[in-house]
């Protein structure tokens, strides 16, 4: 491991208050969008997968991997859909004015 | 070229973590979400190149497996309706937890003793623990709230079952953990099938009610495990957005789980709704009805009109035409907020994204704490397909279940509307007292069938 013991028990405090602050300031009208968006976060777990099939060897370990990239694929890239749809849709009334004139 | 490698994790961290600060206001919402899918695609085409990643049928298998997972939840992603939003987040993180879990499988069957540390096997082990969890339990939740399993399963002694499967799952995890990579495949295997089956038993019990709560802690639960994985695959970028998530996650259960009135302890091991509570009050007065005309008419020459919408609304598909009903009434000069309760919906945030989707601009919505103190000035205070969340007991009457629990305060606008299906109580089964208060008058129908005659009776006034 290049991240030696104490470094990492260092990391996991430091982005463990990075994460608690970052969420306390947000409003009650994007928790479930920051749920997804958190959740596509976590996706990166893609690149951990990629790294453990691309060293597998045996067949039980690449079939493990195939399905573990899967997930991961199918958990990196849906929760960026979900996020993005649901943020496109929130507007201002200002824009809402604009379009009403237009019509 | 590792150079390039780690520079392109840390910029893929440092875009996570800004990512997730713009998403914590609607105008910089939607480029924190681009920013952080830039930051995975950077890492992700980064990772073809890295040194520990080789071999030819391993590179097809991973374009594959990325072309099929990523495929099938782009397809569903685009697909899916508003309101089924909860189950699909619960279904992505569990694919996110099972990924989780099979890094670390490979990692615990390549061990050998030369190769790991106890450490190493101990951080593994507890991640494929929480990540099979995570895994097993958010499909348990996707069901549920998909439908496809509509009854809690519960049985005598189902706690002691429980616990004892937590049990002897960490036991099998501290063997492969201090074995020192001697690891017997039938341990190894034992070990994620009761990991497995734990997130189902923790799941199954628990109600529709309480589930985003659950797909939160889920959520949380899987980023721990990414986290875990990070550390053990030497991956920085891995272990601070997982921990990050984790502690996000955790801080968003709270608050969910504060809003609902419900603590995570009793969510996760007891079951709702199971008894009916403390005695019911003795309810004074009656309850009167309203026509949708009337109603409407009442509404357009109010000042003030405060709806609160619930997710029964949202059932209905009833928001487009309240909507168009609120653009009348703005027409008219009438000042028309939206009030909304944290779990309204079906978990906080998500009534939000409903009304988004009709159109309704954020800035006329209102939580809790804003519009409360306004109900007191409100004409109109009309609930449509809400129920618990404005019912006063919960105010008043120390022994009802919902009592503390904050709600809405609409029993003190001048007139209260509330438009509902039918007669009867509301999803915890409690009597709203609301009901039967003076100034409320009840509107009875389907919510899109009511909203659609709101409109009309407005606009027949000309």
């Amino acid at each position: 491991m290049i991240i030696e013991g104490f470094i990492a028990l260092y990391i996991f405090m430091l982005a463990a208050f990075t994460g608690y602050e970052i969420i306390s300031k947000v409003p009650v009208i994007l928790h479930t969008p920051l749920m997804s968006g958190s959740n596509f976060v976590h996706g990166i777990v893609l690149v951990g997968t990629m790294v453990a099939l691309g060293h597998a060897t045996t067949p039980l370990e690449q079939a493990i991997g195939f399905v573990a990239v899967i997930l991961a694929a199918g958990n990196a890239v849906g929760g960026y859909v979900v996020t993005e749809r649901m943020l496109e849709m929130f507007k201002t009334s200002k824009k809402d004015d604009k379009k009403g004139d237009n019509a | 070229m590792s150079l390039i490698i780690n520079l392109a994790y840390f910029a893929a961290a440092v875009l996570f973590i800004v990512g997730l600060k713009q998403m914590s206001s609607p105008t910089t919402a939607r480029p924190g979400i681009i920013w952080a899918g830039v930051g995975m695609v950077i890492a992700t085409l980064v990772t073809f190149v890295h040194p520990e990643v080789s071999g030819g049928v391993n590179y097809t298998l991973i374009i594959l497996g990325i072309a099929i997972g990523g495929g099938l939840a782009w397809w569903s992603g685009k697909k899916v309706a508003m309101t089924d939003m909860p189950q699909m987040i619960a279904l992505y993180n569990g694919m996110g937890g099972g990924a989780a879990a099979g890094i670390g499988a490979i990692y615990l069957l390549q061990a050998t003793p030369e190769t790991v540390s106890n450490t190493g096997l101990a951080i593994a082990t507890t991640g494929s623990l929480i990540g099979s969890v995570a895994f097993s339990g958010s499909l348990v939740a996707y069901a549920k709230l998909q439908g496809l399993m509509k009854k809690t399963f519960t049985f005598a002694g189902q706690q002691f079952v429980n616990i004892a499967i937590f049990v002897i799952t960490v036991i099998l995890g501290f063997m492969l953990a201090t074995g020192g990579g001697e690891i017997g495949s039938a341990t190894l295997l034992l070990f994620f099938i009761l990991s497995l089956a734990f997130g189902i038993l923790m799941t199954l019990p628990i109600g529709g009610a309480d589930m985003p709560v659950v797909i939160s802690l889920y959520n949380a639960l899987t980023g721990l495990a990414v986290g875990l994985k990070g550390i053990v695959l030497d991956n920085p970028a891995l272990m601070i957005a997982g921990i990050v998530v984790g502690a996000a996650g955790t801080l968003l259960t709270q608050l969910m789980a504060k809003a609902m009135n419900r603590p995570i302890k009793n969510i996760l091991f007891s079951q709702f709704g199971g008894s009916s509570g403390g005695a019911e009050e003795e309810i004074e007065g009656t309850m009167k009805e309203i026509q949708a005309n009337d109603a409407g008419i009442m509404m357009a020459y109010a000042e003030k009109v405060i709806i609160v919408p619930g997710y029964g609304m949202a059932v209905a598909q009833a928001q487009h035409k309240i909507w168009e009903f609120t653009q009348l009434l703005q027409k008219r000069g009438v000042d028309v907020k939206f009030a909304i309760h944290p779990v309204a919906g079906r978990m906080p945030g998500h009534m939000n994204v409903l009304l988004a989707e009709a159109g309704v601009p954020y800035d006329i919505i209102f939580d809790l704490d804003e519009i409360n103190e306004e109900f007191k000035t409100a004409d109109v205070a009309m609930v449509i397909g809400a129920n618990d969340v404005v019912n006063p007991v919960a105010r008043t009457n120390p022994d009802s279940p919902i009592y503390g629990m904050p709600i809405l305060n609409a029993d003190q606008a001048r007139n209260v509307i509330c438009v509902k299906r039918g007669k009867g109580s509301g999803f915890s089964g409690i009597e709203n007292h609301l009901f039967y208060a003076d100034n409320n008058q009840m509107l009875y129908g389907d919510g899109q069938k009511v909203a659609a005659e709101l409109v009309a009776s407005v606009k027949a006034l000309g």
